[in-house]
């Protein structure tokens, strides 16, 4: 009797004992074996990025799936769950369709990187140095200069190559407006970014002058890029937000987004995903190792992933 | 004078242009004019079937489903859910080919789910050797067609291995290999519908026209809605974009048939299906083999914009290397792209025009010979890649996948000849560039913009009425009217003047090429070959060294499209000069025509109704390539469509845009086509 006694209440404590596991482990959910879908959009670092953060999530044992899309319809593509995370949400560029995204619900903010981004026109430096237009980076030199950026189909005003409209919509035409440099410059909107980098080409080999939209990091930032330093940005300054349009762009963000699911499907993954955060410089160096060094993307990610295991191991770690 | 004007088509025309030009001179440009601006009554439109898109995808009959990975249920549209189970089993599909080739785990994961196969790493499906995959497709050319064909089809695959596109080509062909047949089957069946039903041919025959034109960017964004991303989005985009074609060549082949033909069939006792099956689809076979030939061509050229939707390998690899601005590498991509286009439309012709020899009295050994060799191909492959393995240390195996880019290039020198190109061509074009767009561009498209609408619609329908009677004029009106009551007229206007200036630039250059290339076996063989490589070959290649030439500017836009353009151009006159009988020719020769009387009063008129076709395609394939011209940069429809991808209401301007595109073109076309059924009713080739 005392026997069994003693017994049943072992067998109430390796009970207990089980069940606390049992409730621990629920707590900590593993990672769901389903693939994470990240995106492959068209430019290097990008690229890059999507094989290191994929190595990061496959080194805790999670599958990692890649998919070619395109940067500006992405964010639908989250929202429906046909894609689990994108990594490179570029404020000016791709804010409006990642809050558009967002509004219908299904999107989640998964913060931002360390990096900030700069997108603006501007001009390559070679053109300062030769002296095509005296007084840039600040935008009041613009006034007198435009006649060396005269196009054949630009009227006799001076050509900004701004990016397609699905990027600001009527932000440079209206800024212009307000500058009060209408009668002086006009915009082009340019097809995307092929077009811009051929102008860019084209314009160097030919030594015309040529005013750009570009952003930063970026690998133009090798051959030397200047941006138009223009009166500063302000909440609320623009055009189409209700203000003078008499402002630049702002140091903007570079965002994380990701499907709302992944919190709960990929628990572990995700609290990754919400640390991760990389620098200027460390963007700089996956779009190098591509453009410069000419590595194949994939091989790029693994040799960044090996030099700098101290950056992303940290993350993994406190994902535990 | 009413009876002259009665009779004689040219005064009606001259009349018309007066009056055309008095309306352009009389209604005074103002916003407030409808003579000037029709008010954009159906602005509304794309609004409207975006929330109607929007509550048949996320709201329509709602069904609870659980989902095991929030372990909650969900509450999810029946429609959706029956959408992604369409793109489940054509993604299941093209990775199931794609694997056979490159090897893989998702096959194995349909069958036992994602937990299995990450528990069992060693459930990997392994890949064919390259020199498998090449010998067994030469083997298959080899017993399709004979020497020349394998030859040509094992050349292929070693340039893909070689240059070290083998993965990315490999992902393209899976997913062409589904697409291709999927349109194919669904191009036959539909036109062997509307051929058994007129009814059907009725309701069939605008949709097919405005699929067709219908730039495919426009549909891109709701066929993410509808399927999501991924291969299986970009096979049906591609469907929808290569379908038209095949309907359409079925419809006419069976059309073209003698009803000698069935009444044999018939006669032989035949039911309805051995009659279709047995009878009319093998006669009709040369027709049909064109639709084969235009969905292959069709799948190929869509393999850059399906990437855009996630359709892996070279498409998405060329557009990567374009914004690096590597032309090298992009070049050797598209030549890719256009030898894996040229091999299996080779194979597919050989394959149908291979006859059953039904009375050969073969050994086994005979009649599995081609299963034999590459039985040995398969051995020999696997044992050469097995050895491979011992011999390469580095971590790729040369005998077995040469991975991705580690493959000889040519890149520099491409990119050798494209710098030289500039350094000869840039200053002598430069001058060309400047005069053209300011003494012709510029004045064109200002003339286009400041016609007042009711001059366009009074020009446009006076053309129908003139060609085609009420009718036409009425549905060219239709057309216009549904454009002039968007908010886009004055890019439509745009799009049309760009459009208006290739196609006659294409025009003269196809009609030319094709009457020299025509008269010489050879020449002509030569010409189809290179209609089919710039058919397939992706424009966005060249539009880099063409914009480095001429600028981000309308000349570029121009030229990239008379490149596409001039190919139907081209073709159609090479078809309709070939089409004139010999007796004609020679009927001509016995009255004692000289060399250009006999083209100018018997193949140029015979020919007509082809070339008139060609101009009809011209364009449609012009009308398509507005998108390309607005990756250049232009403020035309095609602009606006380009922006649909990132719009809150993409799906609805994105189809209306589109619409307005397809709508031009649709109203052309009624005036093309009508004017060429006369000319051959006129011509007795009815």
């Amino acid at each position: 009797m005392k026997l069994s006694k003693t017994r049943s209440i072992r067998a109430l404590m390796v009970a207990g004992c089980i069940s606390l596991l049992a409730a621990t482990g629920v707590a900590k959910a593993a990672d769901s074996t389903k693939p994470i879908v990240i995106p492959i959009h068209n430019w290097s670092s990008q690229i890059v990025m999507a094989y290191v953060i994929g190595g990061i999530f496959e080194s805790i044992g999670d599958n990692v799936e890649y998919v070619p899309a395109d940067s500006q319809a992405v964010y639908e593509s989250i929202r429906n769950g046909d894609v689990t995370i994108s990594h490179e949400v570029w404020q000016s560029t791709f804010g409006k369709s990642f809050y558009n995204s967002m509004a219908k619900g299904g999107v989640i903010d998964a913060g931002s990187h360390e990096a900030t981004t700069l997108e603006e026109m501007g001009v390559p430096t070679w053109v300062i140095d030769k002296g095509l237009c005296p007084g840039l980076p600040n935008w009041e030199a613009l006034a007198d200069c435009s006649d060396n950026f005269t196009t054949a189909d630009s009227g006799g005003k001076g050509r900004w190559l701004e990016g397609p409209q699905s990027w600001h919509g009527n932000l440079m035409p209206e800024r212009i407006e307000a500058l009060g440099l209408s009668d002086k410059w006009t915009v082009k909107f340019a097809g995307g970014a092929d077009a811009l980098w051929t102008e860019l080409a084209s314009a160097k080999k030919e030594g015309r002058g040529t005013v750009i939209f570009n952003w930063t990091p970026n690998f133009t930032d090798a051959d030397g890029f200047t941006f138009i330093e223009f009166p500063e940005y302000t909440p609320g300054c623009r055009k189409a937000d209700g203000g003078d349009g008499k402002c630049g762009s702002p140091k903007g963000w570079l965002k994380k987004a990701a499907n709302y699911k992944m919190p709960k499907t990929h628990p572990h993954a995700y609290t990754i995903f919400s640390q991760l955060s990389f620098s200027t410089p460390q963007i700089g160096q996956m779009a190098a190792l591509v453009d410069v060094d000419k590595m194949d993307h994939k091989d790029a990610a693994k040799k960044w992933l090996a030099d700098n295991k101290d950056v992303w191991q940290g993350w993994t770690e406190t994902g535990m | 004078m009413i009876e002259a004007l009665r009779q004689k088509k040219y005064l009606q025309f001259i009349l018309l242009v007066i009056v055309f030009l008095i309306l352009c001179a009389i209604i005074t440009p103002s916003e407030g004019n409808w003579f000037w601006r029709l008010p954009p009554l159906i602005k509304e439109l794309p609004l409207i079937i975006n929330n109607s898109v929007d509550y048949v995808m996320f709201d329509w009959w709602l069904i609870d489903v659980w989902d095991p990975d929030i372990e909650e249920y969900e509450e999810k549209p029946l429609m959706n859910q029956f959408t992604r189970s369409a793109s489940g089993l054509i993604l299941f599909m093209i990775e199931f080919v794609r694997e056979v080739f490159l090897g893989g785990v998702k096959t194995i994961v349909t069958f036992t789910g994602w937990d299995w196969a990450t528990e069992n790493q060693w459930a990997r499906w392994p890949a064919l050797p390259w020199t498998v995959v090449g010998g067994g497709a030469a083997i298959l050319g080899y017993a399709l067609q004979g020497p020349r064909l394998a030859l040509f089809v094992g050349f292929t695959f070693v340039y893909i291995a070689v240059f070290g596109q083998w993965e990315p080509s490999m992902e393209t062909l899976s997913f062409v290999l589904i697409a291709a047949p999927m349109s194919v089957l669904l191009g036959l069946l539909l036109g062997i519908w509307a051929f058994r039903n007129k009814y059907v041919e009725m309701v069939l025959n605008p949709i097919l026209n405005v699929m067709q034109i219908m730039p495919h960017f426009s549909y891109l964004v709701p066929v993410v809605v509808f399927f999501g991303i991924g291969d299986h989005a970009g096979a049906i985009a591609t469907v929808i974009f290569a379908t038209p074609p095949m309907v359409r060549l079925t419809i006419l082949g069976l059309k073209k048939l003698s009803p000698e033909v069935a009444e044999a069939g018939l006669m032989s006792g035949c039911d309805n299906r051995q009659l279709l099956f047995k009878v009319l689809i093998p006669t009709a076979r040369r027709d049909i083999l064109i639709g084969v030939n235009q969905v292959i061509m069709s799948c190929l050229a869509m393999v850059v914009i399906a990437s855009l939707i996630g359709a892996k390998g070279l498409g998405n690899n060329l557009l990567i290397a374009l914004n690096q601005l590597r032309i090298g590498l992009a070049l050797e991509l598209g030549v890719c792209i256009v030898l894996i286009a040229i091999m299996l439309d080779r194979m597919s012709l050989a394959w149908a025009d291979k006859q059953i020899d039904y009375f050969a009295d073969l050994s086994f050994f005979e009649r599995h010979r081609f299963w034999l060799m590459f039985g040995v191909v398969f051995v020999v492959g696997v044992i050469l890649a097995l050895i491979g393995s011992l011999v390469f240390k580095e971590g790729f195996n040369y005998l077995y996948l040469i991975p991705h880019n580690k493959g000889i290039t040519t890149q520099d020198f491409w990119q050798a000849g494209v710098d030289w190109v500039w350094d000869t061509f840039f200053y002598a074009l430069k001058g060309f560039n400047e005069w053209l767009i300011v003494e012709v561009l510029v004045p064109v498209k200002t003339a286009y913009l400041a016609m007042p609408v009711a001059a366009t619609f009074v020009l446009a329908m006076g053309i129908g009425y003139i060609v085609g009677g009420v009718r036409v004029g009425l549905a060219v009106g239709g057309f216009l009217l549904f454009i002039a009551l968007t908010e886009w007229w004055d890019r439509a206007l745009i799009t049309a003047y760009l459009m208006t200036l290739s196609v006659l630039i294409s025009t003269a250059i196809g009609v030319v090429a094709g009457t020299l290339c025509s008269q010489n076996p050879a020449a002509t063989r030569i010409m189809l070959t290179i209609c089919d490589t710039f058919q397939t070959f992706p424009s966005f290649i060249y539009l880099i060294p063409v914009m480095m030439l001429f600028g981000v500017t309308d000349t570029s836009v121009l030229i990239a499209i008379v490149v596409y353009a001039t190919v139907p151009a081209t073709r159609y006159t090479i078809q309709g000069m070939l089409s004139v009988p010999q007796q004609l020719q020679e009927a001509g020769l016995m009255s004692g025509v000289n060399r250009l009387q006999r083209y100018l009063s018997i193949e140029l008129p015979m020919a007509f109704p082809h070339i008139a076709l060609g101009i009809n395609q011209t364009v449609v394939f012009a009308l398509s390539m507005v998108i390309i011209g607005a990756l250049i940069g232009t403020d035309d429809l095609g602009q606006l469509i380009l922006k649909s991808l990132s719009d809150k209401d993409g799906v609805g301007n994105g189809l209306v845009l589109g619409l307005c595109v397809a709508f031009i073109g649709l109203a052309i076309d009624q005036v093309l086509r009508t004017w060429a059924n006369q000319r051959k009713q006129a011509l007795g080739l009815n």
